[in-house]
């Protein structure tokens, strides 16, 4: 079981605070995501819930008991952290056994869960070695199976996957959402990275200085992005933001439509622009064209392969049905 | 950088460090085993103009039968391992207080590096002087405040009050390693074992105190090599009365006391092959924690 709640959480650093008054709730079981730019305060809130930062005012409820004063320890929530944190001179077994060795379970219990949690991360064959003479992706398997042996409430993970490598990070990646329909425990997971966040969440948290600017699933802030950070935040590459006349005309002060959702043409379209740089990946062909609509070249999609010089001239026409508006305050209209 | 011009050069321009260093150390120690084994008393008119007679091993022979030989060796252990257990262990309590935020940290800090800057003679006279002198000293004072009887330290705790000399002196060396050390580890595997339900002490015990083990090692090789050859503190205060004669003290007495230079040259020779025999036994205990 792992509901957390915030009630009205504030964290300040001296004069500075850091999260003004939140409250979210994280249902048991759910994969929910911190997301947002560096330094917008998603590892404090972490730590905050973990209980390493001590919260200015407010309440955090596991489970509908007030955690607030709790110690680390007794929240029975487990993290794992950016740079693994890993205890350079115990043994893989060591490492994995030390929180129950701290909870004084019996040697046969501890051997039992580590030789499960071992096999659900392929390591057994890694037990004796220390994390020096293991792999990135090694490490990072120990440090979850160090959290998982404790059977948590919870899990938190602060950017688990930014010191490895793409290809890696991809299959960490499936593996920790494979993990999680398996185990179905809470998890908290912090990262800049949307492509983490839309892959896995279910829920995902979008917070900027602190301030949450949208709860929901993925598809829902794809959809309905509540404004206009939120917009340029998910979605790859990013949501084009058109200001000024062209706006006007849809009555709104901003409008944002996704390089996905624009048709490129050679003869025909509403907006008329010049090719700048184009990226060929194969699957997609994204274009980064120069428009009289708005300043910054719109990025548009393709699919598949489309050769177009650098300068030709092509027509472009959004798809009104997925055109977002935002007003003055950049908050979503209809 | 590694091309064959640029080896080559490095040998040439390291080589007067190394020709100069070689020299500084085989010299006095090939004259040290050259009148060791030699009857040299300048005293008696024995000089190298004339000629100084082989005598073989009788001077090994006689220091080492010497009813001195053996409570020196002894003296000298006990005096080594006692400043070594004080220092490492107050250093590590002190780097771990240190390393906590305080206000005044930086200036406190300099003041804790403060008492390897005095000279031993210096600390030792103050010491002395000052501290410890059963009628004017402080502790004298403090002693009959609180109405005991001022202990005369230097006699009859001398060796004792040695070790607390030394070990104030060389505290600061161990703080300072050790507090490098301990900032260097990595906030995060704290808050790990904190999240993992390690108490304050099991967190000490299972993460700072291996993660120091390095540390540690370096401070007891470079303080034993120091700590061997400790002469001024003894000279200052005892002068080797009251059970504080060391080996490097007996060779002392030997050369310059007994102006005889000859045994003074073997016992010499005794002192390098003890702190050999040191060095070997920290080398097994505390040198594999230098590799990996």
């Amino acid at each position: 079981m792992g509901r957390i709640q915030l009630k009205s959480v504030t964290k300040s650093f001296g004069d500075v605070q850091v999260i003004p008054p939140l409250d979210l709730t994280i249902e048991d079981g759910e994969f929910t995501v911190f997301v947002g730019p560096s330094g917008c305060g998603k590892s404090t809130l972490l730590r905050l819930i973990a209980g390493l930062e001590d919260i200015t005012t407010g309440h955090i409820e596991i489970d509908g008991k007030d955690a607030t004063d709790l110690v680390p320890a007794k929240r029975g929530l487990a993290m794992v952290f950016q740079s693994y944190a890993l205890y350079p001179h115990m043994s893989v077994r060591k490492n994995i056994a030390f929180p129950l060795k701290m909870a004084k379970m019996d040697k046969a219990e501890i051997d039992r869960r580590i030789e499960a949690a071992a096999s659900v991360l392929n390591l057994t064959d890694y037990l004796d070695r220390r994390p020096g003479q293991l792999s990135g992706g090694q490490r990072q398997r120990v440090a979850i199976g160090r959290a998982i042996v404790r059977e948590p409430a919870a899990f938190l993970f602060d950017e688990p996957l930014s010191n490895l490598d793409a290809a890696l990070r991809v299959g960490m990646r499936l593996e920790i959402s494979e993990l999680h329909k398996r185990l179905a425990t809470t998890m908290i997971y912090v990262t800049h990275d949307q492509v983490e966040a839309m892959t896995m969440a279910d829920k995902i948290v979008v917070l900027q200085a602190g301030v949450i600017e949208q709860v929901g699933s993925p598809l829902e802030l794809y959809q309905r992005p509540r404004n206009t950070f939120v917009a340029g935040f998910i979605g790859s590459p990013k949501m084009n933001l058109i200001t000024g006349a062209e706006a006007q005309k849809h009555d709104a002060t901003t409008i944002g439509i996704r390089p996905e959702h624009i048709e490129i043409s050679q003869t025909e379209g509403v907006w008329k622009g010049k090719i700048g740089v184009s990226e060929h990946l194969g699957s997609d062909t994204f274009f980064h064209i120069q428009t009289d609509v708005s300043k910054e070249p719109l990025t548009v999609r393709a699919a598949g392969e489309m050769s177009l010089g650098y300068g030709a001239e092509v027509y472009l026409s959004p798809r009104t049905e997925h055109l977002h508006r935002f007003d003055a305050q950049g908050l979503r209209l209809g | 950088m590694a091309t064959k011009a640029s080896r080559s050069a490095a040998r040439v321009m390291m080589a007067p460090a190394v020709v100069l260093l070689l020299g500084w150390m085989l010299v006095p120690l090939t004259m040290t085993l050259y009148f060791s084994f030699k009857k040299y008393l300048p005293m008696r008119g024995d000089s190298l103009e004339n000629g100084l007679d082989w005598v073989g091993f009788e001077n090994y022979t006689r220091f080492i039968s010497s009813s001195a030989f053996w409570p020196s060796v002894q003296t000298t252990l006990v005096m080594v391992g006692g400043v070594l257990a004080i220092t490492v262990i107050l250093g590590i309590l002190l780097a771990i207080l240190l390393d906590q935020p305080f206000w005044g940290q930086g200036v406190v800090r300099i003041l804790v590096i403060a008492p390897f800057f005095v000279m031993p003679t210096v600390s030792a006279l103050v010491w002395k002087n000052m501290l410890m002198d059963p009628v004017n000293g402080i502790f004298a004072h403090l002693w009959r405040f609180f109405g005991a009887d001022p202990v005369s330290w230097l006699s009859d705790a001398s060796l004792s009050s040695i070790i607390l000399i030394v070990s104030w002196q060389w505290l600061p060396f161990a703080t300072l390693i050790l507090l490098t050390a301990i900032q260097s580890l990595d906030s995060e595997q704290l808050e790990a074992a904190e999240m993992d339900g390690a108490p304050p002490l099991s967190r000490f015990w299972h993460i700072i105190l291996p993660h120091l083990s390095r540390a540690i090692t370096i401070v007891i090789l470079i303080q034993t090599i120091f700590l061997l050859s400790i002469f001024a503190e003894i000279f200052v205060t005892t002068g080797g009365a009251f059970g504080t004669r060391t080996l490097t003290y007996l060779i002392f007495q030997r050369v310059v006391d007994s102006q005889n230079i000859g045994l003074g040259s073997a016992g010499g020779v005794y002192a390098i092959i003890l702190a050999n025999i040191v060095a070997i036994f920290l080398m097994r205990i505390v040198g594999k924690n230098l590799d990996a």
